[in-house]
């Protein structure tokens, strides 16, 4: 399979005034066309990697990597032109809450042509013809009318179709989604997951799925790296993850209820400290 | 026996917006009853209203045996108490632990606040050091359990949950659901408990309703759900979309 996103050694850090907080601390991965999963409690710095490979990290922030490789380019030496051409049609990043990314006060068809036009020399009639087939594509049953309306308008699983149809219209070769179904009830999940599903295994697109949710992950992804305090604790092949090996990721399965298990009390994570390492 | 909490044909409007339609269930004391269903189904607003937080035009609401009238007076909420989702919102975060604890001492007119202060926090598991810290210095697992000694300082014997974990990692929803399990054997609490997630509600129910567009669609045992013993296709289809991702739907 061929390398689409090389990552070797990334390390985030935000200098504050009462000392350095790390992010993410020496994290390396690859990603070939399929789905990787990233997995880890929030503050483990899932979030940060996404946005330092989008370019999307704050201001202030410190990004450090040995490589960081997509296609050939190298992301860290492009030119902030470079980098803003490979943001949103190249590699495009789906936010948690739509609410926070799309523009309340632009109809969501604008804002998709915009994006669209933004990437592409296109005329307005084309543009408003392939937002309506990504509308569509993202199981959107009557693209016309959600076209034209605001993103108050929408409940929150159509805001969330919206928002991919949004960063799909570019047609990335890297899709970064950063809990893109958290917010979402859990038919709605799986209709999502499948769009998703359909672009990697149609397009042939490269996805990094971020979630905290591992039982999820795993029943979606291909491949599945588990973070804590800014580090990989572990690598795996998703279908394997009853097979996890450190205690941080068994600890994380076993502490949540099950249907049909009978465990009172649940187990809780016994955090150690050498799992910072 | 009577029933801790009876609801019977309950009607919720909003101006023209219905949000309850003739909705009933009876919880036995002690017992913990689940209500699960899609975002909109009304959930919420169940325990809204039973709170008195919600246009109730339709039905009744009994508390050990009282029917309760449009207004609920300070003895409902020494009965009655409400846990909500979000730890961030529920709690002034400009108040430290100490205030938010005394303030229902104060309007209930308790004049042992400082002992029952310091047992609440120890009983969520908090300790003496948290009682001057302000609550957004505190994790959301921690600013949950604060939530939970507040309703809990009146000795309340209803606690109506809603989504008291959805905003927390699975480790610590894991350290809350326990707590919450242990507090209502201690305390011989009676729950209702909203949640999204199935397998929370089943694991901490022994009852549950699925809910769908304001209206009940069944009622179940937790067991029964777990044995796939259901009688309605849509508890079916959250069954099914619980179990995850299907690669190759059939
Ligand atoms: N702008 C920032 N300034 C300082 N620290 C930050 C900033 N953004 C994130 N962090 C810190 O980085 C760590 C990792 O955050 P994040 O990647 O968002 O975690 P996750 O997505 O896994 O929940 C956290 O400790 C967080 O507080
Ligand atoms: N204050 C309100 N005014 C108007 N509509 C409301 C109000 N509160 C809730 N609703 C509506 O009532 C329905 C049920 O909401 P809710 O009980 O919050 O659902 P759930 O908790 O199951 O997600 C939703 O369609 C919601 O938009
Ligand atoms: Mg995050
Ligand atoms: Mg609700």
């Amino acid at each position: 399979m061929s390398t689409l996103l090389d990552v070797e050694d990334l390390r985030v850090s935000f200098p504050t005034r009462t000392g350095v907080i790390e992010a993410v601390r020496g994290v390396s991965f690859t990603l070939g066309r399929e789905r990787l999963g990233i997995v880890g409690e929030s503050g483990s710095g899932k979030s940060q990697t996404g946005r330092a490979i989008m370019g999307l990290t704050a201001e202030h922030g410190v990004i450090e990597a040995k490589r960081l490789d997509f296609n050939g380019t190298d992301i860290l030496k492009a030119s902030k032109a470079e980098r803003r051409a490979l943001r949103g049609k190249r590699i495009a990043m789906i936010l948690q809450d739509p609410k926070y990314s799309l523009n309340p006060v632009m109809t969501i068809g604008r804002q998709i042509v915009e994006t669209l036009r933004t990437h592409e020399p296109v005329g307005k009639a084309e543009a408003k013809r392939r937002a309506l087939d990504m509308l569509a594509a993202v199981q959107i049953r009557d693209p016309e009318r959600v076209f034209g309306l605001y993103p108050h308008e929408v409940s929150g699983g159509m805001g969330q179709r919206a928002m991919i149809a949004m960063m799909l219209i570019a047609g990335p070769e890297l899709l970064i989604a950063d809990e893109p179904t958290s917010a979402l009830d859990v038919t709605v999940q799986l209709d999502v997951l499948a769009i998703l599903n359909r672009l990697v295994v149609e397009r042939g697109m490269g996805l990094i799925f971020i979630s905290h949710d591992l039982r999820l992950v795993s029943s979606f992804c291909d491949r599945v790296i588990v973070m804590y305090a800014g580090r990989i604790v572990e690598e795996l092949p998703a279908a394997k993850l009853s097979e996890a090996q450190h205690p941080y990721t068994r600890g994380l399965l076993n502490c949540m209820p099950e249907i049909g298990a009978d465990r009172h009390p649940l187990p809780v994570l016994d955090r150690k400290p050498e799992w910072r390492l | 026996m009577t029933p801790a909490l009876a609801i019977d044909g309950l009607g919720v409007e909003y101006d023209d917006f219905v949000a309850l339609d003739d909705v009933s269930l009876t919880v036995a004391p002690g017992e913990s009853f689940g209500l699960v269903g899609e975002s909109g189904s009304g959930k919420s607003t169940l325990l809204r209203a039973v709170a008195g937080l919600a246009p109730v035009s339709a039905g009744t609401i009994t508390v050990d045996g009282n029917v309760l009238g449009s207004k609920r007076d300070k003895a409902f909420y020494r009965k009655v108490q409400m846990v909500f989702q979000d730890p961030y919102g529920s709690l002034h975060p400009r108040q430290t632990v100490d205030r938010l604890l005394l303030e229902p001492l104060a309007i209930h007119g308790f004049d042992d606040a400082e002992e029952r202060i310091v047992r609440a926090l120890d009983e969520v598991g908090l300790g003496a050091s948290f009682r001057f810290r302000y609550s957004h210095q505190l994790s959301g697992g921690q600013r949950q359990r604060l939530a939970i000694a507040r309703a809990l300082i009146l000795e309340p014997s209803i606690l109506l949950l809603d989504e008291p974990t959805s905003a927390l990692d699975a480790s610590v929803q894991a350290e809350v659901l326990n707590l919450l399990e242990q507090l209502r054997a201690t305390r011989n609490l009676t729950f209702v408990m909203v949640s999204h997630d199935l397998a929370v509600v089943t694991h901490m129910c022994d009852r549950l309703m699925v809910m769908q567009s304001g209206r009940a669609v069944e009622q179940l045992a937790s067991t029964d759900l777990a044995a796939r013993k259901v009688t309605q296709d849509y508890t079916r289809g959250l069954l099914t979309a619980s179990e995850g991702f299907r690669r190759d739907p059939a």
